[in-house]
């Protein structure tokens, strides 16, 4: 019997406690439609330092690229430790939509003109779709301008061309910590010697770490998979840092770099200088974001 | 022992009351899905405007309760560069995803949102964005019209507020206080 009332009073408690305090906020998340949350800005720019980041031009945006690279830090005195010397990359990347950039550059190092296109295949998300990576796709082909090093044999226009493919697999880890794996392939149609291969096979691992709201600390580095080893180039995997810095629209980007390139062949492929040796160039890369519609 | 069902008389009682209760709560609360939250910053140098179309929003015209629920990724501007530094430099949505507001009308009892007309209201409650709440009272308008109620409302946020730092060198670029516009159809909450 007194369970029974006490049952009773129990529910009529209830009741009355329902009225009372409603948490009306907690019934909205039952109510609200369930949503998919796009992970963005795992990277303040198109670089990571050297090579391509999983971010790419918005639809209607242009970024124009100034990147530099001096001469190595072991040059001393004589070559002011490197300031004296400049490569250039200088370059236009425009977004067609919001997963498709197509950009056209020039760099001084071997009068490459470059060409390429970014294209997005997932984006990392939460919610109501899981997905925990973003993928791009990226392809560049270079067109090396100089006068042929041999003049008298016989010379083809295809010999002046490279091409560049990567798989751009990102995670925006929290809002601090981003990182990147990428597979690379680029393909040679002219190499040096017959013991060069015209395919070389190159992971790249990429990373960057939130150190304010405008400041990040970046760290690139490609591990080069080479089957025969040219006789008369050492080359040596690239490794980068630097540091982000963003300002509204602008991002500056300065970095140590045993590389001198700026275009996938040239900072992957063609890479022969060495940290340990002192073949260390400072650099940046400055960026500029033009909203056009 | 005729006691015995006199109290589950009482208990079955109790049981459909409760029941009837909850049809009734469900008659007093209106919802919207995608309600629409905007704002603007205005300065001679820049103007920024982003709207949010998903905002969920209930209101209990009955005890005058009423609750705000959005994604500050949801905010969408007509720059792409904006977005990303509105999320990233500034709200940090990747800590904080939501804005919430939990709070009341003031002097409830002295409306009457069944009937058609339009309410000049006053609401005050707990406005979370940032990782900040702070107690906000704002007024707004409720017009109620065959069974639905269009609520509106304009005030300012401060970004100091809420912790949201903006740094001197855009200072001239973004306003001090930014001026937010609420825009809801309520509809008679059915549970699914």
């Amino acid at each position: 019997m007194k369970i029974l009332f006490s049952i009773i009073f129990l529910f009529l408690l209830l009741n009355l406690k329902g009225r009372a305090d409603e948490n009306l906020l907690d019934e909205l998340d039952s109510i609200s439609e369930p949503k998919v949350e796009y992970e963005t800005s795992a990277f303040k720019t198109t670089r990571i330092v050297s090579g391509h980041s999983i971010q790419s031009m918005k639809e209607g945006e242009l970024e124009f690229r100034i990147s530099h690279r001096f001469g190595s830090v072991n040059s001393g005195v004589d070559g002011f430790w490197g300031l004296d010397q400049s490569t250039i990359f200088l370059s236009l990347e425009y977004g067609i939509t919001d997963w498709l950039e197509l950009g056209i550059g020039r760099t001084s190092n071997e009068k490459t003109v470059h060409g390429f296109a970014k294209i997005g295949l997932l984006k990392q998300s939460k919610g109501e779709v899981n997905i925990p990576v973003s993928l791009s796709y990226f392809a560049s082909a270079g067109i090396n301008t100089m006068s042929w090093n041999d003049p008298k044999r016989e010379n083809f226009f295809t010999s002046r061309l490279s091409f560049t493919h990567q798989l751009l697999i990102a995670r925006k880890f929290n809002e601090y910590f981003s990182l990147q794996l990428t597979p690379t392939l680029i393909h040679l149609n002219l190499v040096p010697t017959a013991l060069d291969d015209n395919d070389i096979f190159a992971l790249g691992i990429g990373g960057r770490y939130k150190i304010t709201n405008r400041v990040s600390l970046n760290m690139e580095y490609f591990y080069v998979a080479r089957p025969t080893w040219n006789i008369e180039n050492d080359f040596v995997n690239p490794l980068s840092i630097g540091v982000d810095i963003e300002t509204g629209g602008h991002v500056f980007q300065i970095m140590l770099s045993n590389s001198l390139g700026m275009i996938e062949k040239h900072y992957i492929a063609d890479n022969t200088g060495s940290w340990s040796k002192g073949d260390i160039h400072l650099g940046f890369n400055i960026s500029r974001v033009f909203t056009l519609y | 022992m005729k006691n015995h069902h006199i109290i589950y008389a009482i208990f079955f009682i109790s049981i459909i009351l409760s029941a009837n209760q909850q049809t009734a709560t469900a008659q007093e609360k209106y919802v919207s899905k995608n309600g629409h939250i905007w704002f603007y910053s205005q300065t001679p140098l820049e103007t920024i405007e982003a709207h949010n179309n998903q905002v969920a929003t209930i209101i209990n015209i009955k005890t005058g309760a009423i609750a705000f629920d959005l994604l500050m990724k949801s905010f969408k501007f007509k720059k792409a560069l904006m977005e990303e530094h509105f999320n990233e430099n500034y709200v940090h949505s990747e800590t904080y995803p939501k804005c919430t507001f939990s709070g009341k009308i003031v002097d409830i009892n002295n409306f009457n949102l069944t009937k058609n007309g339009k309410y000049k209201v006053e609401v005050e409650g707990d406005l979370t964005m940032h990782g900040v709440t702070k107690k906000i009272k704002q007024t707004g308008t409720l017009e109620v019209k065959d069974d639905k109620i269009y609520a509106t409302s304009k005030f300012d946020v401060k970004p100091e507020d809420y912790n949201i730092e903006i740094p001197k060198l855009v200072r001239d670029k973004i306003a001090s206080t930014i001026e937010v516009n609420v825009d809801i159809v309520y509809q008679l909450f059915e549970k699914r």
